[in-house]
């Protein structure tokens, strides 16, 4: 099945030049709160991916009876609902990951990246491209998430998915030069990361665009 | 009362809604650009989570979970947040139309402000937690002192934020780290600088 140009553009756009983090800034709560480990990050963003096709789809496809008035909290049912799914799936089959994520999980419904998407694409577009959108758009924020994830598991604690990756007797405790980074581990390294990959980006895609 | 007392301390600077979970973020940095606009919104944030977090705790006790339906929660949540919100803005719509000019935009957006779903949610873990703890939510006094102090710690760092970023139009900044970058880096160290209430005991 050929793609048009325009669901092309739907998936591969959020994923660099309009990512959703990087250049429309939702979504950024969880992206902060989930990144200390690489592991529940991977499941935060497939989560969000699922759930964001998912709603994205389902509101296109009643677009048209969605009274305007009212539509804001029929958009918010159907994220509740859809979240409410994939955490009951989560606690039975990935239950330490479910209490590791904690209310963040909760908190997909307010993302902000699900109501703006379903605001901005979702409420005018067919549901194929609606499901592009909202996978390109969830993968964008996945990778964000997983780069990270990935630099604060790293240096924090020298582990990636929870298997130890620096050797231990590199450590200072067992003779050795190393130590881990513990500011990493601080909520607010977050931040500055994702300040510095916002950095990155922009200098790099300004040089692309000129 | 010690408890209520000591929550609401606590809520304002050693479990900042934005320096210690991130909740809200999103219209914090979209807001933050001068401070009378944010002080605006972080009144209405306040307003909102002081009507619906108590209004969650007594669903979440007497209704979720004596009939163990625990797992209807989200929804419950934020269609009470929804509502409330419509309400709140019909009240001020309707008796005081110069608060309404003031924060009218805000409020309508509040609903999707995880810092409000975050308090809810919060809440519901505390409830179960052990009395003697510090973080425990026993009952209805100490869920207003819960949201009061939550809604309050979100004021001040929009508020705080909101300064520095009026000051910062001067600075000279690296032309790829302008506007939303610097931001993120400047929230980043004063997260740094509170999590020195992080030891905090009362």
């Amino acid at each position: 099945m050929a793609l048009s140009k325009k669901t092309k553009e739907a998936f591969l756009g959020p994923l660099n030049v309009n990512n959703p983090v990087l250049v429309q800034i939702l979504g950024i709560c969880s992206a902060l709160a989930v990144t200390v480990q690489l592991k529940p990050a991977l499941v935060m963003g497939i989560s969000v991916t699922i759930i964001v096709a998912m709603s994205n789809v389902v509101v296109s496809l009643i677009r048209k009876s969605i009274p305007s008035r009212i539509r804001i909290i029929i958009q918010l049912v159907v994220v509740a609902a859809l979240v409410t799914i994939v955490s009951e799936v989560l606690k039975a089959f990935a239950y330490d990951v479910a209490m590791q994520l904690s209310v963040y999980l909760g908190l997909i419904i307010t993302n902000c990246i699900l109501m703006g998407r379903l605001e901005a694409f979702a409420m005018t577009n067919d549901p194929l491209d609606s499901l592009m959108d909202g996978l390109g758009n969830g993968l964008g924020y996945a990778w964000i998430l997983v780069a990270v994830a990935f630099v604060r598991e790293f240096f924090g604690s020298g582990k990636l998915l929870g298997y130890q990756i620096i050797p231990d007797s590199w450590y200072v405790a067992n003779g050795g030069f190393y130590e881990n980074c513990g500011m990493m581990l601080m909520p607010a390294m977050a931040l500055i990361l994702v300040g510095c990959i916002i950095w990155a980006h922009r200098a790099y895609n300004d040089k692309e665009a000129k | 009362m010690e408890h209520a007392v000591s929550l609401f301390v606590r809520s304002i600077f050693a479990d900042n809604m934005i320096f210690a979970f991130f909740l809200g973020m999103c219209s914090y940095l979209a807001v933050s650009k001068d401070v009378k606009t944010s002080l605006g919104l972080g009144v209405a944030v306040v307003f909102v989570e002081t009507i619906t977090l108590p209004v969650n705790y007594l669903l979440q006790v007497h209704v979720l979970d004596p009939l163990g339906l625990g797992y209807l929660s989200f929804i419950l949540f934020i269609a009470v947040i929804a509502a409330i919100v419509q309400l709140v803005e019909m009240i001020v719509e309707k008796f005081s139309p110069s608060l309404y000019n003031s924060l009218g935009i805000f409020l309508p957006l509040i609903a999707v402000n995880c810092a409000i779903m975050g308090g809810s949610l919060f809440m519901q873990q505390r409830v179960l937690l052990d009395p003697e703890n510090v973080k425990a939510i026993a009952n209805i006094g100490d869920a207003f002192a819960f949201a009061i102090g939550s809604g309050l710690g979100w004021l001040l760092a929009i508020v705080a934020l909101a300064g520095i970023r009026e000051k910062m139009e001067y600075n000279d900044v690296p032309k790829p780290l302008q506007g939303i970058g610097i931001t993120f880096i400047t929230v980043g160290l004063m997260a740094l600088a509170f999590m020195c209430f992080s030891g905090l005991n009362i």
